[in-house]
Order: structure tokens, then sequence, then C-alpha cells
């Protein structure tokens, strides 16, 4: 059986820099895997390989099986891969309910034609859609702001609907960029919270990147660090906390928290 | 709301079709105005949907809308007018502006902002040149003696038409993809949408009724000459656009009446008319940056 997602000696350079060197990396199905390390270590860029943003220098990344080098970013949406942006990226004009009817595009079996025909299959279908997105928004307790436009809702409340937003495009493999960024102690609570509950209820895999040492230690099974491009430890939470390596590069010598 | 927006486009081409009959009686100024009016009402709607919905800054509508007038015209001219041959002619010259829409969005649309604006600019002036300087198309003298089939219902029931699939197009899941794109494209392709396609397709869509739009002015006026299709007439329609509120089609739709009309009641003041035109669009600029008619939702 092999992995949901394998990346094997992916490597990008812009111009002289290396921000990505021979990462290794596997994520199995149904996972809680963390992506660690200093600022500047790659860990976006790594998120921006992995979704096709950026194509990398050489190495193979390969999605239930399938390489992913050349696969534009929306056809990897397409195919199971859902994320998260560091600095919010939420469709600013939008709706909290059209936000995320957005991301079912892959789901809809309906284009154009439907649209101006406005037939029977249009209206089951966006009837189809409604009935989704509101499951969803109620999941997340975030139903009662549906005709909100998305950028008037509050900080944390714009994390999750972006959580929410992912999870519509029906992904096997959810990336979250810092998603407890900004947030308070309780905030950050539930946030743990939340994403166990979506791994378990939606069935996938999970990559955090994350800076909130409790947040990545208290959730997640297993836990990459990478330091200047590179993967220096890889292991449980705990094994993680007593590499020597990653204590020098990150977590610094004092750590004892969490 | 079942089927309510097949009844609004019903209703609006019923009413244009039947205020057509009526139209005899109107004075032929204001009656020229009017129709004007519906197309302009075309050419912002359509423009409406590549700048403010996908948020693809293009300038080239004027040169979209050439193409559709000097090949319908042709063919009337051609073929002899005839109510019967006019829609056809109309189709053909959207479809031939589509086709342009096409060659000009695939490789064009790889920018963004700014340098879309100015290659959009460049097509459509290039567009303009190919007719001023073709003998089939009457090179700078244009196409001359066109039957004036235009009428108020051609006019007005078509810009039904372009209001109801740029609405219905934009109001619906496929639809929100566009205003993702506007919003914001790496997001967008996250979810799920493919940005180039969704672009091109409003490109092809909008070329197609500025096409549509051209042949009915072809039709209305009587006359065609390339210099009426320079990009002053594309920043026209863009103006339209920006002070309707991007996006926003009824806002849209108000702008393009009063744009219309507010030249020709300033023709009193002929010698400073475009000075209070120009104005009027600064103070409104700075006044309402947003657009002139964005209330509430869109």
């Amino acid at each position: 059986m092999s992995a949901l997602l394998e990346l094997d000696k992916v490597t990008i350079t812009f111009g002289g820099l290396t921000a990505v060197g021979e990462l290794d990396m596997k994520i199995e199905q149904h996972e809680l895997v963390g992506l660690i390390g200093p600022n500047g270590a790659g860990k976006t860029t790594a998120f921006n390989l992995i979704t096709g943003v950026y194509q990398p220098t050489s190495g193979r990344i390969s999605f239930r099986g399938k390489p992913t080098v050349g696969v534009k970013p929306h056809e990897l949406s397409l195919a199971g891969i859902s994320r998260t942006f560091q600095n919010i990226r939420l469709f600013a004009q939008m709706t909290v309910f059209d936000n995320v009817r957005t991301a079912m595009q892959g789901n809809r079996a309906q284009g154009i034609s439907d649209a101006l025909l406005r037939g029977r299959t249009f209206r089951a279908g966006e009837a189809r859609v409604d009935h989704e997105v509101m499951e969803l928004l109620k999941i997340f307790s975030l139903d009662h702001f549906r005709e909100t436009m998305s950028k008037s809702l509050p900080y944390g409340d714009q994390r999750r609907l972006e959580i929410v937003r992912a999870l519509a495009t029906q992904p096997k493999l959810l990336l979250l960029d810092e998603p407890a960024a900004g947030m308070n102690p309780t905030e950050k609570q539930e946030l743990m919270e939340l994403i166990r509950f979506v791994k378990d209820k939606f069935q996938i895999s999970v990559l955090l990147v994350e800076h909130d040492m409790k947040v990545v230690m208290g959730i997640c099974e297993r836990i990459n660090v990478l330091d200047y491009g590179k993967k220096i430890a890889e292991g449980t939470p705990d094994e993680i906390r007593a590499n020597p390596k990653v204590i020098a590069a990150y977590l610094g010598k004092d750590f004892d928290d969490a | 709301m079942r089927g309510r927006e097949k009844l609004f486009l019903l209703l609006g081409i019923i009413a244009a079709i039947g205020l057509s009959f009526a139209s005899g009686a109107f004075n032929r100024y204001y009656l020229g105005i009017v129709i004007d009016v519906g197309i302009n009402i075309i050419l912002a709607v359509s423009l409406n949907l590549i700048n403010g919905h996908t948020g693809q800054f293009s300038l080239g509508h004027a040169g979209f809308m050439a193409v559709g007038g000097y090949v319908a015209a042709k063919l009337t001219l051609v073929c002899g007018a005839s109510a019967w041959i006019f829609l056809p002619a109309l189709l053909l010259g959207g479809g031939v502006a589509a086709l342009a829409g096409l060659a000009v969005g695939v490789p064009s649309l790889r920018l963004r902002g700014d340098y879309l604006a100015i290659v959009t600019l460049g097509f459509g002036e290039i567009i303009r040149v190919i007719f001023q300087t073709s003998e089939f198309f009457g090179a700078a003298t244009g196409l001359t003696g066109i039957t004036r089939l235009t009428t108020f219902g051609w006019a007005w029931g078509l810009a039904a038409v372009t209001v109801y699939v740029v609405a219905c197009l934009v109001n619906s899941t496929y639809g929100r993809g566009f205003i993702a794109v506007h919003d914001d494209e790496i997001a967008a392709s996250a979810m799920g949408i493919n940005p180039v396609r969704y672009k091109v397709t409003a490109f092809v869509i909008g070329a197609f009724f500025a096409g549509i739009a051209g042949g009915l002015y072809a039709h209305h006026k009587g006359v065609l000459t390339p210099s009426g299709f320079d990009f002053i007439k594309s920043i026209e329609i863009v103006v339209m656009v920006i002070l309707g509120g991007m996006g926003r089609t009824v806002g849209v739709i108000l702008a393009a009446v009063i744009l219309t009309i507010l030249p020709e009641l300033l023709r009193g003041v002929a010698e400073y008319r475009m000075i209070i035109y120009s104005l009027l669009i600064i103070g409104l600029m700075l006044t309402r940056p947003q657009g002139l008619f964005t209330f509430g939702k869109k």
C-alpha cells in the first residue's frame, strides 16, 4: 500500500537559493503530520510544491500513487489536495455561503449551459450544493453567518471558514498553513479539537505547518522538522522534543513547554 | 424563485418588442438615443463580465464591437437587407467577435492588471487598423448604405438577453468561479477553479455580446467608420462599468443609461460638453470611487 502523499528528494531553487533541498516526506492515509521549523525554513514552499503552485527543480512528488509534477493547482485540488493559507485568502467580495459553495466546483455536475437554461438539473444541483454548504457550515457553527460578507467575520471565524472552504472540495489531504497564527490560547485549544475532529469526521489526512508548539506537539502523530530547506529530524512529538538537533535549530535549550 | 430569471427575460423581450410597435409615435431623435442606450447597455454589461466580475481589465471592447459590426453589416450589404437576415447577421458578427476574443484572450490573459490592459488596448487598435486598411471593408471610408434594421425591439430585446446571460452565469455555483478569480486567483485555483479557463470564458462571452452590439450599432447608424471604434470608445464603455460599480449589473445598466443621455443633454453647451462630461466623471470618481450605484448586495 503506497502512502497518500510521497515526496522523494524534492528540491527547489530560486536563483542560487535552495529553498527546499532533497526533502523526503510521507503522509499515510488518515494521519496527522506536522511540519515545523524556524522562519524561512521552507515550510510554506513545501506546501506550494505539494499543491502545484511551484514545480520542483528536481525530485518527485506523488499523490495516491500518481506523480503530481506538472499538474496544475486546480487539478490537484480536484484530485483531493486542499489547503488553507498562512495569510487568510478568503474570497473577500463574497458571503460566507458563497465562499464555501465556490469550492464545490468538483462536486457540481453543471456548467455554463445549465446555468443559462436554469432547468431542472440546474435547480436540483444548486439545491444539493446549498444543502451541502449548509451542512458544512452547521458542523462548524458558521451557519448563522450565511449571508455575512467573509471579510467582516471575526478573525478566528475567518480562519475556521477557510478550513470549511477547504473541506468543501472534498479533500483526501488537507494542508493547514499556520492555522493558529494570531489566535488566543482559548481559540488555539478549540482549533486543536477542531483539527482532530475534522480528521476523524471526514476521514482525511492532515499536514500541519505551525509555529505554536503546544498545538503541534498536542495533536500531531508524527512531526517533520525543516531547517534551511533540509529535513533535520522526523519522529513522534516525544522524539522531536528530545532531539538535540531540533533543540539547537528551533526549539531552543529551554524548551520544556507542552 | 422557480424559473424567475426566465420570466424576467421573457417579459423584457416582450416589452421591448411591444414598445417597438409603438415607437413610430416617438420623435426620431429621441428614439435614436433610446436605441443607443440599449446598445450601450449590451456593451457595458458584457464588459462588466470581464472587467467587473472576473476582474480582468480589458480595454479592447471597441475592437470586438468593430468586428461584430463590420461582419454583420457586410453580410446584410451582400445578401440584401431583410428582417430575416438580421438575426443571423448579428449572431455571425457576435460569433466572429467571440473568435477574436478567443484569439486575443488565450495569449494575453496570462498577463495581469496594467499589462493586460495595455495588451488588450493594443489588440483593439490592431483590429481597428485592419478594418481601416482593408478594401473589402471599405478602408478609411468604412461601410455606407447599411439598411437601418435596428429597431427599439432589437436593441432592448438583445439587451435583455445580455443581462439575462451575464446575471444567470454569475449567479450560479459555476459562476462564482468568475468572482473567485477576481478576488484571489491563487485561492481560486487551490479550490479547484481553473483561472485561465474562467478568464477565457469571460473574454469570449464578453466579446460575443460586444460583437452583437456592434451589429446593432451598424444597422442603427447606417454607416461604419473605423475611427468610430478607436480606444476612446473602449474607454467610454470602461467608464460605464467603473461608474456603475465593477461587478454590479444593475449599477452598470444605470451608468450606461446616464452616460448615453448625458452627452446629449449637454449638446446645448456644445463647446464645453466634453469638459463638463470629464469633470463630472472626475468628481464622481473622487466622491464615489466604488461606483455610483453600489447599494447593498450585488
